[in-house]
């Protein structure tokens, strides 16, 4: 059958009813429009835009500790309410010096994946000894959330790049409006909400001094803590480092969770009280 | 239609038959069009670019269009730490320096950083662009020269002259070539100048309104005193010197320095070949 919608319906050239491969803006060869829509995934006919986000990440923070930025997101893409794709990364690498993360529309992300990988390319092969640092990629992914947000097309995300440029930490963050802020505690979704203020009173004024495992402590508890608060949230997270030795995203691991105190709450525990 | 063929198949008549467009190969694999648009950066008038390990100097020759006309400006700075010299036609040059800006902004907007001199690339219209470009930058990877040739090709260079009799100036930069790289700015200008002297008639001289000169890098010791008065335009955080051309009040010194040793003919400084060589070397290329 085929799959894209868009083309329900559309007259075809006779003899290609069974091309289920050819891209919609193709299929009606005979018609080319010479306008593009706003996307390139997005056929040659009526525009889309995504106007929802539908599988969804939730919350990514990340701070700034002595030796570079850690960074953390759990495994979870949802899709509404429903616990939908529990094995997800939701930070990539960029070259060996940034980490990008994102919440929001998972489809979106990983068209951003995408052009971060052909920027990779285009880097390595220009051989003139230059390197994206973490400074030149959120420079770069702010101008392509800005752009998409004046077509009014977003790519529904909040993406938090962070790394070392030239030695220096950085970390900063773009929204889907292309709003951009830059601070030594970020946090995306409900962890704007609980989760920075634990991390501002832990890391404000000690960015240079902060040690990794106290950071890392740091990071687990407050995952935990949105674990327990947010309701489109999983114990499975990982957790990325940048330091001077490069970029280490950490394989997902399960938080410890503390169920018990339900038990004496009237309807929630077993016993009848 | 039947074109007359006037003679044999020698090399030189296949020009009319294939020179007419960019896109038509001569039957000897060439593009007659592009070794056109090459010979009219040899046309304009030379330019000169060295680099050492810190810095990149340009030291440019500006024509002027007859006594009542101003001279030639030789020298556009592109952005703060990337300008180029040219030679060959002017307009072209206007047109792709343009260009070139645009695309310095717009990279510098993008990644919040400066693009890097590799980078800054050819455009093409219709034709090809009669000038020829030496591009001076500085960035995270050093002082950088590049030539850029009409014919597209982007050649990295530890010094480069182009224009009209530039195979002299070249020639006095081969000669000198191994003491580039440790060179003083002072010392790279004075060369730049005694290259440049080897492109003009003998009975013509350089003054300081016909030379231009444009100085890009960073210096050693950023702190140290005579070198904060030595470059005026010098960021006091890291010695970076952001492209400018000299003054006139410089480029005068610097013409009074390259004069002072060219004209003693000490062996060391200024072993560049004095009038007479360079006088020869003028009346055979015209």
């Amino acid at each position: 059958m085929d799959y894209f919608p868009l083309n329900w319906g559309k007259p075809r050239a006779t003899g290609d009813e069974h091309n289920w491969l050819a891209t919609p803006g193709m299929a009606g060869a005979h018609a080319r429009r010479a306008d593009m829509s706003p996307t390139c995934y997005a056929p040659a006919g009526p525009t889309s835009h995504t106007s929802s986000p539908i599988v969804t990440g939730t919350s990514v923070v990340a701070l700034k500790y002595k030796d570079g930025i850690m960074m953390a997101t759990d495994c979870l893409a949802s899709y509404g309410s429903l616990a939908r794709f529990r094995d997800v990364e939701r930070m990539v690498p960029v070259g060996n010096s940034t980490v990008v993360g994102a919440s929001g529309d998972i489809s979106d992300f990983q068209y951003i994946q995408h052009q971060l990988k052909d920027l990779e390319i285009d880097e390595y092969e220009t051989p003139d000894g230059h390197h994206l640092g973490p400074e030149n990629v959120f420079g770069y992914l702010h101008r392509v959330m800005y752009a998409r947000r004046s077509k009014m097309d977003f790519l529904w995300n909040t993406l938090v790049v962070g790394g070392l440029q030239d030695g220096k930490k950085y970390l900063g963050c773009v929204d889907m409006r292309g709003v951009t802020y830059s601070a030594s505690t970020i946090a995306t979704g409900y962890g704007a909400y609980i989760a920075q203020p634990l991390l501002r009173k832990a890391v404000e004024g000690r960015e240079d001094t902060l040690p990794e495992e106290e950071a890392r402590k740091l990071l687990n508890k407050v995952m935990q803590v949105l674990f327990y608060r947010d309701a489109r949230s999983l114990n499975k997270i990982q957790v990325t480092t940048v330091n001077a030795s490069g970029v280490h995203i950490s394989e997902p691991y399960s938080l410890p969770t503390e169920w018990g105190f339900a038990e004496n709450i009237r309807g929630y525990g077993a016993a009848q009280n | 239609m039947v074109r007359s063929r006037c003679c044999t198949n020698s090399p030189s008549s296949f020009r009319n038959q294939y020179d007419n467009d960019i896109s038509t190969f001569s039957p000897h694999g060439r593009l007659h069009q592009i070794e056109y648009a090459l010979e009219a950066v040899k046309q304009g008038s030379a330019c000169v670019g060295i680099k050492s390990d810190r810095f990149v100097v340009l030291v440019a020759l500006q024509r002027q269009g007859g006594e009542l006309a101003s001279y030639q400006k030789k020298v556009v700075k592109l952005d703060g730490h990337m300008g180029i010299s040219f030679a060959g036609l002017t307009s072209d040059a206007r047109v792709l320096s343009n260009y070139l800006r645009s695309e310095c902004m717009r990279h510098k907007m993008t990644f919040s950083r400066p693009l890097p001199t590799y980078r800054a690339s050819h455009r093409y219209g219709s034709r090809p662009y009669g000038v020829g470009f030496l591009i001076a930058g500085h960035d995270a990877a050093g002082p950088h020269l590049y030539e850029f040739s009409p014919a597209g090709n982007c050649l990295d260079y530890v010094a480069h002259a182009i224009g009209s009799r530039a195979q002299s100036a070249r020639t006095y930069l081969e000669k000198h070539v191994a003491e580039f790289a440790t060179s003083s700015v002072a010392d790279l200008i004075r060369h730049g100048l005694g290259a440049l002297r080897e492109t003009m008639p003998s009975d013509k001289d350089l003054t300081v309104e016909n030379v231009a000169i444009a100085v890009v890098g960073v210096t050693e010791n950023p702190s140290d005193e005579a070198t904060i008065a030595a470059f005026p335009h010098m960021r006091k955080e890291d010695g970076f010197v952001a492209f400018h051309a000299l003054s006139r009040e410089e480029v005068d010194r610097h013409l009074k320095a390259h004069q002072q040793t060219a004209g003693t003919g000490a062996a060391a400084a200024g072993g560049d070949a004095p009038a007479a060589a360079a006088g020869e070397a003028m009346d055979t290329s015209e």
